[in-house]
């Protein structure tokens, strides 16, 4: 089915929104792409994600941003969110999008890839869980690790902001330590969780930790972690998302906060398997990449 | 393991024959079987023609949830897999049934209570899938003996509720909950309960019929919602959503959305009533003026009251509730009719059926409500217990 789902019943054309007729016009849909889609196409074609209600400035939504121009075909992805600032995001989203409970996304988006690949047997379909540090590192820490263990061909995206931002700013597991934040008024007790690391151990072919400083850079790294689950395995991004109110910045301070950030606690992590590895190699002699 | 492609008009993907719900539970002749609970649901299961189940271990339902992954085995069930608990059980079920599977699981007791949340959410994003709930007590202390009180927390979670008294009624009913919880104008999830142990674990004959038909696939693009499988336009451009704004839209909506949930399960009635065969089933002396108002096991032992008391001269009848969600309120009335006095027998500590029964009789019917006997823990509930509730209350009013 894939990108007719996008065409617009001709009875209806005149009614429709600008934004609908622009999505079915002037998309980056994969299927009609002579290379893979990328974040150049952003100024010049309809992006997937149509506005977003975030503060001014928020690094979160220009990732997110980042990482719908890369999806390899966005015509056949499911992306599984969980609570938290992303939860703004996802309604203005043009594809299937779940909204579940807090913590539980890569278990409902275990449902869902198992019985993908049910249903649709001839059909490449990608799953992709996009939620905040809390749910990935916190409440939803379980099902995370264990959709890890299962070898779920599901890519997991946790944008980390270290902190619980939406509920007004307290500690999470991938707060620093020593900082100060809500229900932790004498600084945090013990050490930033690397996630990137629990998901080598667990089974992931493909984890990285980086900032969304550099687009491109971002854009690569979810079009390979994509590309990786979808043949091999679980694959994971931890990406720097600074919440720029809880940290006392400026609108204009994210790009900043993440620059200083990509040589400290976000300084480049990746790890690729070596059948993962050997994979991407022949997914780039292929132009897939 | 079977292919989804493998199906055609007339054949699943197993082979067996498709067949309407009315043909399965109705006219197929049947034979005669002697099997457990857990064994049947087995039976039930493998002519459902079930997409997908998720399994977790927990007494007494455990067995269940081997039986339906021996069926996946077999090529009956599409996928199967043992989730890491209760909590993400429920979860891959919402995934699996968001994604337009036919979904069936298992879970007891404090499995139940571990898994809570996901309920309403089931029934928020107005999911089909059935839950098998095979009652067991609540820790703590540690219990695996046969109490329902988990039953009483699911009330309110927008979930159809039936309840099965033995083990035919265990097939027949689990087969039709997915019929009734795919009515598009329906479509919410189903749990259906039976007591652990005293059903899920005793041998009984049984009726079925034959295991080379099965029912016609779940048809997800009949779903209210479309289903999560990016073959259909997605919904998408809200300006404000919802959820995070304080303001009249989103008042609106969960207001709208709530009732429409409940709405939901106030229309499978006419569904239920024909499958069930009337949504309250009664036995006993009609023109009695005491009738026992139960549901599950709790039936068959008000069912041995009420002919121990016939005996001594003393006219009782049993009305059995088959569904608690919708709550079967003008049936039960019906059936009350001439009744004096009501006796509520439960297997659990806080009396959630005579608190129900209450509900729906308050300023509608005059008869007395005992709520007992009430044992818990998995006491059993023997004939002499329930017979002298009664005499007690009986004898009480002088009588």
């Amino acid at each position: 089915m894939a990108i007719d789902i996008y065409k617009i019943n001709p009875e209806f054309r005149d009614i429709m929104p600008k934004e609908i007729i622009d999505l079915e016009e002037n998309a980056t849909w994969a299927q009609n792409q002579e290379k893979p889609r990328g974040i150049k196409e952003l100024p010049e074609t309809k992006e997937i994600l149509e506005e977003h209600s975030l503060c001014a400035g928020c690094p979160e939504a220009a990732a997110l941003r980042y990482v719908l121009s890369a999806l390899p075909k966005p015509e056949e992805t499911i992306i599984v969110n969980s609570t938290g600032c992303t939860s703004l995001m996802f309604p203005h989203i043009a594809l299937h999008t779940v909204h579940s409970l807090f913590g539980n996304q890569n278990a409902v988006a275990t449902g869902i890839r198992r019985v993908l690949d049910w249903r649709f047997p001839d059909t490449e379909k990608d799953v992709v869980v996009l939620a905040g540090d809390g749910a990935t590192v916190d409440i939803g820490l379980d099902y995370t690790l264990q959709s890890f263990f299962r070898q779920e061909n599901i890519t997991t995206i946790c944008f980390d902001n270290e902190v619980y931002a939406n509920t007004g700013g307290q500690e999470s597991g991938a707060t620093p330590k020593g900082q100060v934040f809500k229900m932790a008024p004498t600084g945090k007790k013990f050490e930033k969780v690397k996630m990137w690391e629990l998901a080598v151990t667990s089974g992931c072919h493909y984890s990285m930790n980086m900032t969304a400083s550099a687009p491109k850079s971002v854009a690569k790294a979810v079009r390979e972690a994509i590309l990786v689950a979808r043949e091999i395995g679980p694959t994971f991004l931890n990406i720097y998302t600074p919440c720029i109110l809880e940290i006392g910045l400026s609108a204009n301070e994210g790009l900043g906060e993440m620059k200083d950030q990509d040589k400290d606690r976000f300084a480049s992590f990746k790890h690729v398997s070596p059948e993962a590895e050997e994979f991407l190699k022949k997914c780039k002699a292929e132009g897939k990449l | 393991m079977s292919r989804i492609t493998d199906m055609t008009d007339t054949h699943n993907w197993s082979g067996q024959k498709l067949v309407t719900a009315d043909h399965m539970l109705f006219d197929a002749p049947r034979e005669k079987h002697f099997m457990t609970g857990s064994e049947v649901l087995k039976e039930a299961i493998k002519r459902c023609t079930v997409d997908a189940s998720v399994s977790y271990p927990i007494t007494p339902q455990s067995e269940a949830a081997h039986l339906i992954g021996e069926l996946w085995a077999e090529g009956y069930v599409g996928t199967y897999f043992r989730g890491e608990n209760e909590f993400g059980v429920m979860s891959e079920v919402a995934g699996c049934a968001m994604a337009g599977a036919r979904t069936v699981t298992t879970t007891s007791g404090p499995g139940t209570l571990r898994a809570m949340e996901n309920f309403p959410q089931w029934s928020g994003t107005r999911i089909p899938c059935q839950l098998v709930l095979m009652a067991r007590g609540i820790n703590s202390p540690l219990t695996i003996q046969p109490d329902n009180l988990e039953v009483s927390f699911m009330l309110e979670t927008g979930c159809m509720i039936w309840y099965a008294e033995n083990v035919q009624e265990l097939f027949d009913m689990s087969i039709a909950a997915f019929i009734v919880a795919e009515k598009p104008d329906v479509h919410v999830p189903i749990v259906t309960v039976v007591d652990g142990f005293f059903v899920s674990h005793t041998r009984e004959s049984v009726m079925l019929p034959a295991d080379d038909i099965a029912l016609f696939p779940y048809e997800p693009y009949k779903s209210p919602l479309p289903p999560i499988d990016s073959e259909t336009p997605p919904g998408r451009f809200l300006r404000d959503p919802f959820v995070m704004k304080s303001n009249y839209i989103s008042y609106a909506t969960h207001a709208s959305w709530q009732w429409e949930v409940r709405s939901a399960v106030e229309r499978s009635r006419p569904y239920a009533e024909h499958f069930l065969n009337g949504l309250v089933h009664t036995t006993g002396n009609e023109d009695a003026t005491i009738a026992f108002v139960t549901c599950g096991t709790a039936s068959h032992q008000a069912k041995e009251a009420q002919r121990d008391l016939e005996k001594q001269g003393i006219k009782t009848k049993v009305i059995k509730l088959r569904t608690i969600r919708p709550f079967p309120t003008k049936e039960l009335l019906a059936a009350l009719d001439g009744v004096t006095d009501v006796f509520v027998p439960e297997f659990n500590v806080v009396g959630w059926l005579e608190k129900e029964v209450k509900t729906a009789l308050y300023n509608k019917h005059s008869a007395a409500i005992v709520g007992g006997p009430r044992v818990a823990g998995g006491m059993s509930m023997p004939s002499e217990a329930i017979q002298k509730e009664v005499f007690e209350h009986i004898n009480g009013k002088g009588a």
